[in-house]
């Protein structure tokens, strides 16, 4: 077993670290306190291919692997977190959708442009009354009679990226009467359809510069060439695009506590008291020893889950697994280092306190900690 | 057009401290390793070129094996092919040998266009350029700003001086070589550096270029270098110095001669 990355994905590391600390580093506490992505930012990520890491150049993807994803998810959340799920709910939930079920000429006129920088893509899933109780999700896709489109009616909250994506995937009832796992359907919406509209920003704790909206769909008329897969495949597709998105919160989980750790570690060994830094002291040093620790431990489970997702195996379990444990370790990891820095770890001049109310989401998104333990229990005791 | 450029893998002396072997030379395995700064805009500058023209890049460098990471750095930004010259004869070798070795080995290729970087980072002699340029018998332009407009028969450029600069018009086949100002290097893109390690960096020996380096074949490694490093360090800054202002051309020659007078400097 070699726990050695490939020289591609070595090279791709270095990109993305030069990336994340030439393009990211000087705006993100700015693009934070605004509470708005950097656009411009995000038109040079597109150019660096780095929105369609893992899909194949038939589409028009970077032509990577999962791994690879996972490097630059770490890489550019140690910076900034926001950025890491606007590339994270592009690549796994919209692409890994329309990439898993779509079509040919589906892959060909929707995957491309998301996967070849020209445009960015959202998942509408949940809304006010279905969080993880996915299968509660009340908005419906009515069929015409002639059975050429469909009318979609209803109301998603929390979409990330929502506020300037192109590419909506969007889930709905198409079967009231049919049991949960087979009563919705997906489609495939663009942002100019009539009837769909974008709220403003809802304010949050964390991963503010990121885009997280209400969406409206009212009487949205989406053809039937849009729907993906069959009809009544919804929540089946839902939950594959959501085991691949896990990946990437893991890896944006690490990212955000291995950011927080390297900043521990520059402070400790400037900072004195008591006649000396504070790197000194055995508290710090095992305060740090224990910290590092764990993000090596959620890195692995991380690298083993996309590693199984690329060599096709069953990874659902292993990715649920390096979320749970990912993510309470960015919270545990970020507090930790927020202690180290003190009373100036508190103020908005460093970037710890940040890194700590970015932590809380990785905890909640694209599946709650307590459903992670609902899959992985359901994986051992089947 | 197609264009080679020469690059440099240079340790990062901007990282650390400077390492330096017992026989003068850098101990360039201590220090992580870039493309020398001036060389990757020389690679921006001809992916431009290439971009409005048509035609190949062609990236060469002569360094060891390690030199490979440096390649395909290059063909991930978009350059075409890569090349490596290489070998134990060449090791140790000065700016003069370098030029000479890469004549060689330019020699034996196909070019229209020559672009270097100014000067690398671990020797900062900006020698490699011109010296290369006069070898190959080719026009060469150095400290070049901007590319005002490139044509297949000639490109002009607009030259940086100390106090202006030149607007020269050179014809093709020529040397250029590339300051900072020129141009913002591209990065690599995911699918670039895919596709950099499925090509075939070519890699050029002793044997191959021995018939074109001609005379220079006495001029070569570290035994055929006319200049060998003494010693290397990092400057230390004494003091913040003073600064002069608001003098007359004569009262700052004066202020000057007396300080070298005190030092007895003169």
């Amino acid at each position: 077993m070699d726990f050695k990355l490939t020289k591609e994905q070595t090279l791709a590391k270095e990109l993305f670290h030069k990336f994340a600390e030439n393009e990211l580093r000087p705006i993100a506490r700015d693009m934070d306190e605004a509470e708005e992505m950097n656009f411009e930012m995000l038109a040079k990520l597109q150019k660096a291919h780095m929105l369609g890491i893992p899909y194949s150049k038939q589409y028009g993807g970077a032509g990577a692997d999962n791994l690879t994803y996972t490097l630059c998810m770490e890489e550019v959340s140690k910076i900034d977190a926001s950025t890491g799920i606007t590339i994270s709910v592009h690549t796994s939930l919209c692409c890994g959708c329309i990439d898993q079920f779509g079509t040919e000429e589906q892959k060909q006129e929707f995957l491309r442009p998301l996967v070849d920088g020209s445009k960015i893509g959202c998942f509408g899933l949940t809304e006010p009354g279905a969080g993880s109780d996915a299968g509660g999700v009340q908005t419906e896709a009515v069929k015409s009679e002639d059975g050429t489109y469909y009318t979609i009616t209803g109301t998603k909250v929390f979409t990330t990226n929502s506020g300037f994506a192109d590419t909506f995937v969007v889930f709905a009832i198409t079967d009231r009467k049919a049991k949960t796992s087979k009563r919705l359907s997906a489609f495939i919406l663009d942002r100019t359809m009539e009837g769909l509209s974008v709220s403003n920003d809802i304010p949050r704790m964390g991963i503010r510069a990121a885009s997280n909206c209400e969406v409206i769909y009212d009487n949205v008329k989406v053809p039937a060439s849009r729907l993906l897969g069959k009809e009544g495949d919804g929540f089946k597709i839902a939950m594959n695009g959501l085991n691949g998105g896990r990946i990437g919160i893991a890896a944006q989980s690490v990212g955000i506590a291995q950011g927080a750790i390297n900043e521990a570690v520059k402070y400790v060994q400037e900072r004195k008291q008591f006649g000396k830094t504070i790197a000194s002291f055995q508290n710090t040093q095992f305060k740090l020893a224990e910290m590092q620790t764990q993000v090596d431990a959620a890195r692995l489970l991380t690298w083993r889950a996309a590693t199984a997702k690329d060599n096709h195996e069953n990874y659902a379990s292993l990715a649920a697994m390096a979320k749970l444990f990912a993510s309470a370790t960015a919270n545990d990891v970020t507090r930790g280092c927020v202690q180290l820095f003190g009373g100036y770890g508190f103020t908005r001049e460093y970037p710890v306190e940040r890194a700590m109310r970015d932590a809380k989401i990785t905890e909640i998104y694209e599946g709650t900690s307590e459903v992670m333990k609902m899959v992985i229990s359901g994986d051992m005791l089947k | 057009m197609k264009i080679v450029v020469c690059i440099k893998q240079v340790p990062d002396t901007t990282s650390g401290i400077v390492k330096v072997n017992e026989n003068g030379t850098l101990d360039r395995a201590s220090m992580p390793t870039i493309i020398n700064h001036d060389d990757k805009t020389a690679i921006e500058a001809a992916l431009q070129i290439k971009e409005q023209l048509g035609g190949t890049v062609t990236v060469v460098t002569m360094g060891p094996p390690q030199a490979d990471v440096a390649i395909r750095e290059a063909l991930a930004m978009g350059c075409d092919e890569g090349v490596i010259v290489g070998g134990r004869e060449f090791a140790g070798s000065d700016t003069y040998a370098t030029s000479g070795i890469l004549a060689g080995a330019l020699r034996i290729m196909d070019f229209d266009l020559i672009i270097t970087g100014r000067q690398a980072i671990d020797g900062d002699t900006a020698q490699v350029g011109p010296q290369l340029a006069e070898k190959l018998h080719l026009p060469q332009v150095s400290y070049v700003e901007e590319i005002i407009k490139a044509e297949e028969e000639a490109i002009t450029v607009k030259r940086q001086f100390e106090d202006g600069y030149h607007i020269i018009k050179i014809k093709t086949p020529c040397l250029l070589t590339a300051i900072q100002e020129l141009a913002t290097p591209r990065y690599m893109t995911v699918s670039g550096i895919w596709e950099a390690y499925q090509k075939e960096i070519k890699l050029v020996g002793f044997e191959d270029i021995k018939d074109a380096l001609g005379d220079d074949v006495n001029w070569i490694g570290l035994k055929g270098s006319p200049t060998n490093i003494y010693n290397s360090y990092t400057k230390e800054l004494k003091g913040a110095g003073t600064v002069l202002s608001g003098l007359s051309v004569e009262k700052y020659v004066e202020a000057i001669v007396e300080k070298l007078d005190e030092k007895h400097i003169i």
